[in-house]
């Protein structure tokens, strides 16, 4: 009981950060444009956050190899957040081409712990 | 209206965002790290992007939104299993309070 209590706790700790970072100061649907760019940076900067500790503090390298894996989708994210206000189209060409070279430099790695060489 | 809609799918897919990196920090193993935060962070960046498809349009921008979703569909479970064998073969051990492992028992029948 008392473990799940604090996991109830947690979780609307968690909910309540995040709606104060992307509602707290209220603005009317036309500023809202131009502000959320801000909120959405804040928030997928503490995901880089969580990330970042860890490849710091993973125990083994497959850890740090996940973290680098998820901090390749989540520069995707930025790329796509940054297209909406902006309305350049080569934001998202970034995206595009960094989701492409995350996936192949993971897939190096993960044949690197294999321990095998890359003649397969 | 559709940008009200487009806003809802770029908040939903950054709270998934958000849980998938709180799991990467909180989880036991590396296994459950992997998959937990796999599948919530590529659910949420196919959402963010779906969110800004829904903002552009059949514009160039918004296509592109569109194959990126496809490419990241794609290849995040192929890297996120070649992870796990990796990891597998690389002998990680489970977390102590695992229930089964099957991938074991087939290297042991083999």
């Amino acid at each position: 009981m008392n473990r799940r209590l604090r996991w109830l706790l947690g979780l609307l700790i968690i909910i309540a950060l995040f709606a104060v970072i992307i509602f707290y100061p209220p603005a009317s649907l036309l500023e809202w444009q131009s502000i959320s760019l801000m909120r959405f940076f804040f928030i997928l900067m503490f995901c880089c956050l969580f990330c970042l500790y860890r490849i710091l503090r993973g125990p083994t390298p497959a850890d740090r190899i996940v973290a680098i894996d998820i901090l390749g989708i989540l520069v995707v994210g930025f790329c796509a957040v940054l297209g909406i206000p902006t309305g350049r189209p080569w934001y998202i060409d970034i995206g595009i081409a960094w989701a492409l070279q995350s996936f192949i430099g993971t897939i190096a790695l993960a044949k690197y712990l294999e321990g095998k060489g890359f003649e397969e | 209206m559709i940008e009200i809609i487009a806003h809802i799918f770029i908040v939903v897919g950054l709270m998934f965002d958000l849980f998938g990196c709180i799991g990467l920090v909180r989880l036991p193993d590396v296994y459950n790290r992997l998959q937990a935060s796999t599948k919530c962070v590529t659910l949420g960046t196919c959402s963010i992007l779906f969110g800004l498809f829904l903002f552009r349009g059949f514009t160039a921008t918004g296509i592109k939104a569109l194959l990126c979703i496809v490419f990241i569909i794609l290849t995040a479970p192929v890297s996120a299993h070649a992870i796990a064998r990796g990891a597998h073969i690389s002998g990680v051990k489970l977390w102590d309070k695992s229930v089964c492992d099957r991938y074991e028992e087939d290297k042991k029948e083999l």
